[in-house]
């Protein structure tokens, strides 16, 4: 039993990394441009789609491949928040980015189901199957790789935003966009760039997911995304470190829950955000009251 | 209709609101009466003039989606909450039905009265929601909708006991012969989805919808000034959802089947939402031409190609054409258009008194969405008709 527990514990965290960084992402997109953006489930899976074409195709490992991902899924972020989010305004902005965002959703998943069809696939790589004997237990190797990578691309992105110009900007425009474009940023493109972004960390979550997971289909981002908007709507919308905890802490209990009620665990996400809704409606980290958003 | 009791926020407004009505232009009334009357011919004498199977189940679905969209606009629309998760009601109004039906041994046409039957179990399992979801506002509460439509999607899966999981529930045999199956559907649908619509036009013309459309325009000022948010919000949503859940139920008795995926599906909700925005939100027959538009369509797609992945495409490239070109939907679009026309025509003095005749029941123009110039002049018509009625039609701002 405590073995179990540990080793779920162990799984929670390590499933917990890569979480972070889809959540961070979402979160990032939230914060800067006030919309939420629901085809980042999807894009998570196009990520995964993208390395397995990269590594069915031209045999390229995984991690290699997000050289070339990383930067695609950025340029598709971008084109996506000049085409369809940016012409958005007026006041019903928050639904109409809401919808944008689902359509483009359906458009990718039609899309990765006429190129790679129903069927599910996984990732392989020499060290998808193989794991290392550490602490009595056995991991796996793209568990472990897989969070290192997530630790370097969260820390990435936390040093360029407290550490840069660019970052300060985009800070800047979380906090308040109008007086962000009087102080002279350029708001337009902070907003482009933080989408791109927030887009180019699911190439990787993406990666890593369809590596670890038990494979996946054009269909499967609608589980993410609802997985990863409790996330964030429990950590509090905008809050990029509430992100980070409530990725932890919820992989952890639901793999916890998982040791007696496989069936149920993942309504354990959602029971936990109703219930953190009920005595906190901003979130755990919330700074911004979400009744009086 | 209007309501009666005295009257902190809107009931200046909606005295306004008739009396600019009744004011009216007689031909223009008469034209739009005998369109209605000719739409509800067509609509009555329609299976009897196309018995092919296909056609009749395209029908159906989409009197279905009519009533769903509808029902989904009275809430979402007039409120400004925007539900996904209204799928929720829809498929425990079949689920419901299904186990009410395997549970007690309804056979045969009996099975009808469990209609009613659905319609309460969905509007009871809305109180609930309500509470949790209408406690927060704008994204949030889209999330958690979300996320309770998921947690219902799970249950329909992991209770087996009760739902049959991944199985499904299936209807009731019934007696009929093909034709007149989907004849009798049809008008029961029919009635459904004109029902549906009266009582979205009766709530809006209502100081009921006053003070949603209150809430919408701007929830904490509504609030100060009488309007008891919570209980106001609460009705539209269990109302919306008793009303899904009965089309559910309907739905599942046609289609013969239940499934946790089909029941509740996150297509669902995005699809009546579209129809809503297509057709003008908060409009009253603008969600009834969403669905008559896109459900048809979409119906049309999947037949056509054999590739439903093209039609999914196909469908959200719609979606986003939508969204981006017509923003404020459909009627309200027409709307503006028709009363700028008419501005012109008529010169621009009396404008603020008659811009709002043009429009007719899709008064859209009032809901603030759009281009200064327009929000403007529905404003100055809404201030003509009493002070209090600012805060139920003054046009806001953009969101960020």
């Amino acid at each position: 039993m405590g073995t179990e527990l540990t080793r779920a514990v162990i799984n929670g965290i390590l499933g917990g990394g890569i979480y972070a960084l889809m959540a961070v992402g979402l979160t990032l997109i939230f914060g800067v441009l006030d919309i939420i953006n629901i085809a980042q489930g999807v894009m998570v899976i196009l990520g995964a789609y993208l390395s397995y074409a990269l590594s069915v195709h031209l045999h390229l490992d995984l991690f290699l491949g997000l050289l070339i991902t990383v930067p695609a899924m950025f340029v598709i972020g971008v084109i996506i928040q000049v085409a369809f989010i940016r012409p958005l305004h007026g006041s019903e902005r928050t639904s109409m980015s809401l919808l944008a965002s689902y359509a483009v959703a359906i458009i990718i998943e039609g899309a990765l189901y006429l190129f790679f069809g129903p069927n599910y696939v996984t990732l392989n790589a020499s060290y998808v199957n193989k794991s290392v004997y550490l602490l009595g237990f056995h991991l796996p190797y793209i568990d472990l790789y897989g969070f290192a990578l997530a630790v370097v691309l969260v820390a990435a992105i936390y040093v360029m935003l407290y550490r840069t110009t660019f970052g300060r900007s985009i800070r800047a425009t979380m906090q308040d966009r109008t007086a962000a474009m009087l102080v002279g940023v350029d708001v337009n493109r902070v907003a482009a760039l933080t989408y791109g972004i927030g887009v180019a960390v699911t190439a990787a979550g993406g990666m890593i997911f369809g590596a670890s997971g038990g494979g996946f289909n054009p269909n499967s981002g609608y589980d993410l995304i609802s997985r990863l908007l409790a996330l964030i709507i429990l950590a509090g919308l905008g809050s990029i470190g509430g992100a980070l905890v409530a990725s932890m802490f919820m992989l952890t209990l639901e793999s916890i829950v998982d040791i007696w009620q496989p069936n149920w665990s993942i309504a354990v996400f959602y029971a936990a955000l109703v219930l953190v809704l009920l005595i906190k409606p901003t979130g755990l980290f919330g700074r911004q009251a979400a009744r009086a958003q | 209709m209007t309501g009666q009791a005295s009257p902190p926020a809107g009931q200046a407004a909606a005295a306004g609101a008739r009396h600019r009505k009744s004011v009216g232009w007689p031909a223009g009334r008469a034209a739009q009466a005998g369109l209605i009357v000719l739409a509800l011919v067509a609509v009555v004498i329609f299976p009897l003039a196309f018995t092919n199977q296909q056609v009749s189940t395209i029908a159906f679905l989409t009197l279905i989606f009519v009533c769903a969209a509808v029902a989904w606009n009275l809430f979402s629309g007039y409120s400004g909450y925007i539900s996904l998760g209204h799928a929720v009601f829809f498929g425990s109004g079949a689920y419901a039905a299904g186990i009410a039906a395997r549970d007690w041994h309804i056979t045969g046409t009996a099975e009808f009265a469990l209609l009613p039957f659905a319609a309460v179990v969905a509007a009871l399992i809305a109180v609930p929601f309500g509470l949790v979801a209408l406690r927060v506002r704008r994204h949030t509460f889209v999330v958690i909708t979300i996320a309770i439509f998921f947690i219902f999607q799970l249950m329909a899966f992991n209770l087996t006991g009760l739902t049959n999981g991944t199985i499904g529930l299936n209807a009731p045999f019934l007696l009929w012969d093909p034709v007149s199956f989907d004849q009798r559907f049809y008008y029961m649908a029919l009635v459904l989805a004109l029902g549906t619509v009266a009582i979205s036009w009766l709530i809006k013309g209502s100081r009921f919808g006053l003070q949603l459309r209150a809430i919408r325009d701007d929830e904490d000022r509504a609030a100060s000034l009488g309007v008891r948010a919570m209980p106001v919000k609460l009705t539209a949503f269990v109302i919306s959802g008793g009303i899904t859940g009965l089309a559910g139920a309907l739905w599942f008795f046609f289609i013969n089947q239940v499934l946790p995926q089909s029941g509740f599906d996150p297509l669902f909700d995005l699809t009546v939402a579209l129809m809503a925005f297509l057709g003008g939100l908060g409009t009253v027959t603008g969600p009834m031409l969403g669905a008559l538009i896109i459900e048809p369509a979409q119906q049309y797609l999947t037949t056509q190609f054999s590739n439903s992945y093209l039609s999914q495409i196909l469908l959200g490239a719609l979606f986003l054409a939508v969204v981006l070109f017509l923003p404020r939907g459909l009627i309200p679009t027409v709307a503006a258009k028709g009363s700028g026309w008419l501005e012109q025509r008529r010169g621009r003095q009396d404008v603020p008194a008659t811009g709002e005749d043009g429009d007719g029941g899709a008064d859209g123009t009032d809901a603030g969405i759009g281009s200064p110039a327009e929000a403007g002049t529905s404003a100055a018509a809404d201030a003509g008709s009493g002070d209090t009625s600012a805060p139920a039609a003054t046009s806001k701002g953009p969101a960020s």
